[in-house]
């Protein structure tokens, strides 16, 4: 138990990569996710059709076979990865996919007159996006996105599987040396609870600022 | 900027035609509007009114014509010739600015309060400063009657406060043309009277106007012009007293009957 104790620091080692990993990928797929949602919604079809294949592939296969794929076959056509770089590959890619959708039902479920009415008032495509679809998409889109946020944080417990010492190998590496394994998964679980506890917790505070009344 | 003179054409509509599929909406329609004038457009639902009337601001593309507001060829570069290019994104909102539209659902922006829906055009296509933006926005309101509702929003008001913020939107750009979409038809019946009386005051003041509504008092008392639409064409022409006169038009009169028979 003692040495479980002292084994803390280690594990706050490992609770910081999977935090380090979870932020890289939410940054990296917030930003294509919205550019590439914009994109299928108000793209040409030769821009729509990418789009709608890359999502429909990503959000097809399991995450763990896109990890496997970056890291382990890419080498074989020279394209030589670090176990880091092809794990936030990975999972950013895997979350883009889920962002696209969300992105997309977020800006569809907004009435189609409302696009209309600022075309009418002489707002150019950039400024009807701006202050007339996104103040009202982001409040659908919140919910939806703190939930891919929560899956990229839980998801990126498999980045263990290529070597990286992230919260959940730390723990298995500590249970290998000291055999007590039932409190360490309990404190493990305990920590991913808190960090996605918290983010809820936001998603329903902003949520909430968010919010007015529609007719 | 030099007064012209009252008749000056501010729309202009030669031969337009438009299909949804196989089904055409608009088979050669020709139009002309002029400044200071109310245009009262009727006619049964699917005879191509609205589409006429999103033809003009381009909310709807025509497929052959002609629609000018002002001189400018709204849905094309050049204004005839064999090959016509649409025009991109941000010389049609350039356009799209100096025609007003008032919708049948009111359109209004859900989380704007009345003053920021109409402060939004203004400040970000107009480029108005923005006390200047609020000025002009509270001037408008107040004239539509809402000097008390500033600052609620679109779901805090009736349905005919709505429809005034709508209208005042629309008007505070000073549009060359307004344009009116059915705007009292969502509008419970004791309230459409406190609309149509800001857009007859508007009518006063000689803002020019394109009118599609089944109200038809308004066309008699309001309108200018009446013009009758049916299957895709434009059947009748003319003066209120003119066409309601008409006894002679069969489609006309059933029209006519029918609309009648909705207000007894």
């Amino acid at each position: 138990m003692l040495y479980a104790i002292r084994s803390l620091p280690f594990l706050w080692q490992g609770l910081f990569v999977t935090l380090e990993v979870s932020a890289l990928v939410v940054f990296f797929s917030l930003i294509a996710g919205v550019i590439l949602g914009v994109g299928i919604v108000y793209g040409p079809w030769w821009l729509y059709w990418p789009i709608r294949i890359y999502s429909d592939f990503l959000r097809g296969i399991p995450l763990l076979v896109l990890i496997f794929f970056l890291y382990y076959a890419l080498p074989f056509v020279s394209i030589n990865l670090t176990n880091i770089a092809a794990v936030v590959l990975a999972l950013a890619a895997f979350e883009t996919a889920h962002i696209i959708e969300v992105v997309r039902g977020a800006i569809q479920s907004i009435p189609r007159g409302q696009n209309e009415a600022a075309k009418t008032i002489g707002l150019t495509f950039g400024k009807r996006l701006l202050y007339v679809i996104a103040p009202q998409a982001v409040r659908r889109f919140l919910p939806p996105w703190i939930n891919a946020v929560v899956d990229t944080v839980k998801g990126s417990a498999l980045v263990s599987l290529v070597g990286i010492v992230d919260l959940t190998l730390a723990i298995q590496q500590v249970i290998g040396r000291t055999y007590i394994p039932m409190p360490l998964y309990i404190l493990g679980a305990v920590m991913y609870f808190v960090i996605n506890y918290s983010l809820s917790s936001a998603s329903r505070a902003l949520e909430a600022r968010f919010a007015y009344i529609r007719e | 900027m030099s007064e012209s003179s009252p008749s000056r054409l501010v729309v202009r509509i030669r031969g337009v035609k438009k299909s949804f599929g196989a089904n055409r909406v608009l088979d050669g329609v020709d139009l002309d509007v002029r400044k200071g004038e109310v245009v009262v457009v009727i006619g049964p639902s699917g005879s191509g009114k609205t589409t006429l009337l999103r033809c003009i601001n381009l909310l709807e593309t025509y497929d052959e014509g002609s629609i000018q507001v002002d001189g400018v060829e709204v849905g094309f570069r050049d204004g005839g010739g064999a090959v016509r290019h649409r025009r991109s994104d941000r010389e049609l909102s350039h356009i799209r600015a100096d025609i007003g539209m008032v919708f049948q659902l009111f359109n209004l922006f859900p989380h704007l309060t009345a003053r920021k829906n109409v402060m939004l055009g203004l400040r970000k296509v107009r480029g108005l400063s923005a006390a200047e933006a609020k000025r002009t926005a509270e001037q408008w309101l107040v004239r539509v009657g809402l000097g008390d509702k500033l600052d609620s929003l679109p779901s805090q008001l009736s349905g005919g406060q709505q429809q005034r913020v709508g209208i005042a939107r629309a008007v505070a750009m000073d549009p060359k043309v307004l344009l009116l979409d059915e705007i009292t038809s969502a509008l419970d019946p004791e309230l459409v009277g406190e609309v149509l009386t800001v857009v007859q005051e508007l009518a006063q003041d000689g803002m020019t106007m394109i009118v599609v509504t089944h109200e038809m008092s308004f066309a008699r008392d309001v309108g200018t012009r009446i013009v009758f639409m049916d299957g895709a064409r434009i059947q009748v022409e003319g003066t209120p007293r003119e066409v309601l006169a008409r006894t002679d038009h069969e489609r006309l009169r059933a029209f006519l009957a029918r609309i009648e028979l909705k207000l007894h």
